[in-house]
């Protein structure tokens, strides 16, 4: 897939403030140092196999500045920059790439559903949480969030009938990265993009260059207030490339050249709003130095917050697994615990 | 003979079936160009191109439903699950298709296909890249489900399942893919489907396992013959339809059973087992069939995964309640 000037919204620079647009600027560098960090992590045996994001920043970042702290975000594995913005500390998404339950419970107030592994499985939540919304008469809305492999399944198309048969305040938010792990678009579809799916099934579609952040914020705050107004789902295509593999588990050059991965690098999307910045006169390359050493302090202080996380207790195994534990697994748990011990903390 | 990896012994298999068989095509996410995310169809796509060796959109009822049609229409679909916790999905398209062909046409229609998938926990991977939902499908009548423990019986089992002329599921343990080699005969040869295989004889207590727990049971034999204890374990290799007759051969030796398996502990299939043991060998038996196996929570992150599926610890103190009882 070879980066793409189309885009249907303008990406004008002169509608945000400065002090929006620093914002998200920081937020960029942060969701993308944090992910370089976490491949790190991976590389030298500290975290379990992890999903990276980076060249996604812009839309996950955009995304997550256009809305309400309220709003529910309906997550793929992938989703760790749009789950920073909206207040997942980067301590539980380190546990949760450690295999650690801990790592997939947001703090109180935060509606981020656990990630959903399954592709597009979450998608038709994020419907059925903005029907609630809706019929509880409350002025928050639903984002489900997908890429563009996942527009092949069966669960896709499903939510989005419902959210347009059913009007319903959500946002269906497609990164449209160019892979579904090795598989690019072009396998994927017979369709040139993913926004014409839309019309279907009576979703407004828009499609935006997905490492511009201004058109990214623009369209979902669009998309938001349209929602809130009553007027019903919008289903996004945001245009963008990872510049990694799928996972730490995957080797991105098996399936594609070198050169198509740095030809998207040329329109990065930090990079971009860099400029933007400096030609505004609101940004230095001194400042941009010391915010990269900024927000190291800030994702190793969560590194050494995961680090010291207890080992997790054995118990975890059985809690949870429903409100009150039936006699027969409180018998499988006495068993456990006299094979392997209580684990936890020493 | 050259020695392999289960994984390489199943790449094989395939090019073998690919090669005599122009009816015989792999298809699913990433098997093409990337050779599956395990590399069990590395360089399949560029000996035999990609209309036979095809990479399909990210749609596992897309894949397993199509599969019905090629299989139908006189084709061989191999569909590959890119792991066995991604088949709910295509759920419906096995249990209200796949495995009804034949019966819903009278025998007018059958569904020749092997859907691989692999299958158990223990690699630190995330959510659902883990489960063990065999008895799901243990559970349907039509179709037939299968998992070798070792590569020769790789090869074997799944050239015999791609020449059944119905659905086969094939499970993969990928714990085991490449935790050992031993010698593969080269071209074709199979391994009778629904036949059950003593790995070691004994004849104080029976173990049945397969797949990655087969070769934990031979661990935990191996610890009891310390204490004295002569175990016999029993590859089952085939899940549906079960070997009673080894089964309870191996019981009326032994007079005590113990069933491992990964998967929760209730209903699962080591219940079947149990229920073929005292149907065929109750009068033989000194003590309850034990059930070794994953808790009955749902499979967990990884950070708990070394403690939810049976260890040869926990197999260990089965085969005590057995012989103590």
């Amino acid at each position: 897939m070879q980066p793409t000037e189309q885009q249907q919204l303008p990406a004008n620079n002169e509608t945000l403030s400065n002090d929006l647009l620093l914002d998200m600027y920081r937020s960029m560098i942060l969701v993308r140092h944090f992910d370089r960090r976490a491949v790190h992590l991976q590389r030298t045996g500290r975290l379990g196999t992890y999903a990276p994001l980076e060249g996604q920043e812009a839309a996950q970042v955009g995304c997550g500045y256009a809305l309400q702290k309220h709003d529910w975000l309906f997550p793929t594995y992938r989703e760790h920059g749009v789950s920073i913005v909206h207040g997942m500390p980067m301590e539980t998404i380190f546990l949760y790439w450690n295999g650690r339950p801990e790592g997939c419970v947001p703090p109180e107030g935060v509606n981020i559903f656990p990630v959903s592994v399954p592709i597009a499985t979450q998608v038709p939540h994020a419907v059925g949480a903005a029907w609630a919304a809706k019929l509880k008469g409350e002025n928050q809305i639903a984002v489900g969030f997908l890429g563009d492999g996942a527009t092949s399944e069966g669960d896709f198309h499903e939510a989005m009938n419902f959210a347009g048969v059913f009007k319903l305040p959500v946002i269906i938010f497609c990164q449209n990265n160019g892979y579904a792990i090795s598989v690019p678009l072009s396998k994927q579809t017979a369709v040139e993009t993913l926004v014409e799916k839309a019309a279907g099934y009576g979703v407004e579609g828009v499609r935006v260059d997905g490492n511009d952040i201004v058109a990214v914020y623009e369209a979902v705050s669009h998309a938001a207030e349209k929602a809130r107004r009553g007027d019903g789902p919008t289903f996004i295509e945001a245009v963008t490339y990872r510049y990694g593999s799928h996972t730490t588990a995957d080797e991105h050059s098996r399936y594609r050249e070198a050169a198509e991965v740095e030809a998207w690098k040329a329109k990065d999307p930090i990079d971009r709003l860099k400029t933007v910045l400096i030609e505004r006169g609101v940004w230095s390359d001194e400042q941009d130095a010391a915010e990269w050493e900024r927000v190291d302090g800030l994702v190793q202080s969560a590194i050494d917050s995961m680090q010291a996380t207890p080992p997790v207790p054995h118990d975890r195994l059985f809690e949870y697994s429903y409100a009150e534990l039936p006699q027969e697994l409180v018998e499988q748990r006495d068993e456990m615990r006299e094979l392997y011990g209580k684990g936890g903390a020493k | 003979m050259a020695k392999m990896t289960i994984l390489q012994a199943i790449t094989d298999g395939l090019r073998v079936a690919l090669r005599e068989d122009e009816r015989v095509l792999v298809l699913g996410e990433d098997v093409g160009v990337n050779g599956g995310v395990f590399r069990a169809t590395d360089g399949l796509q560029g000996e035999f191109g990609p209309h036979r060796v095809v990479d399909t959109p990210l749609a596992e009822a897309g894949i397993i439903g199509s599969s019905v049609g090629l299989a139908v229409n006189g084709m061989r679909p191999i569909p590959e699950i890119q792991f066995f916790g991604f088949i709910y999905p295509a759920m419906e398209q096995i249990v209200a298709h796949a495995a009804r062909v034949r019966m819903r046409s009278q025998g007018r229609f059958s569904c020749p296909m092997v859907i691989r998938a692999p299958y158990g926990a223990g690699i630190r991977a995330p959510e659902l890249h883990g489960d063990s939902p065999e008895a799901f499908f243990v559970h349907q009548p039509g179709i037939k489900v299968v998992c070798p423990s070792n590569p020769y019986d790789a090869k074997g089992l799944l050239l015999a399942a791609i020449d059944d002329p119905d659905p086969v599921l094939f499970l993969e343990p990928l714990r085991m893919y490449r935790a050992f080699r031993e010698e593969v005969p080269e071209g074709r040869y199979t391994v009778e489907l629904g036949k059950a295989n003593v790995v070691k004889p004994g004849k104080d207590v029976s173990v049945f396992a397969w797949g990655t727990m087969l070769r934990v049971a031979l661990e935990a034999a191996k610890s009891a013959a310390e204490k004295g204890l002569d175990v016999e374990v029993v590859d089952l290799r085939t899940l549906s339809p079960l070997d009673r007759e080894t089964i309870a051969a191996s019981v009326k030796k032994t007079g005590r059973a113990v069933v491992v398996h990964e998967a929760p502990k209730s209903a699962g299939v080591g219940a079947e087992i149990a229920s073929v043991i005292q149907d065929e060998a109750f009068l033989y038996l000194e003590a309850p069939v034990m059930r070794v196996a994953g808790y009955d929570t749902p499979q967990p992150l990884f950070s708990l995964e070394d403690i939810y599926a049976p260890d040869a610890k926990r197999i260990l103190h089965g085969i005590d309640k057995a012989m103590n009882f």
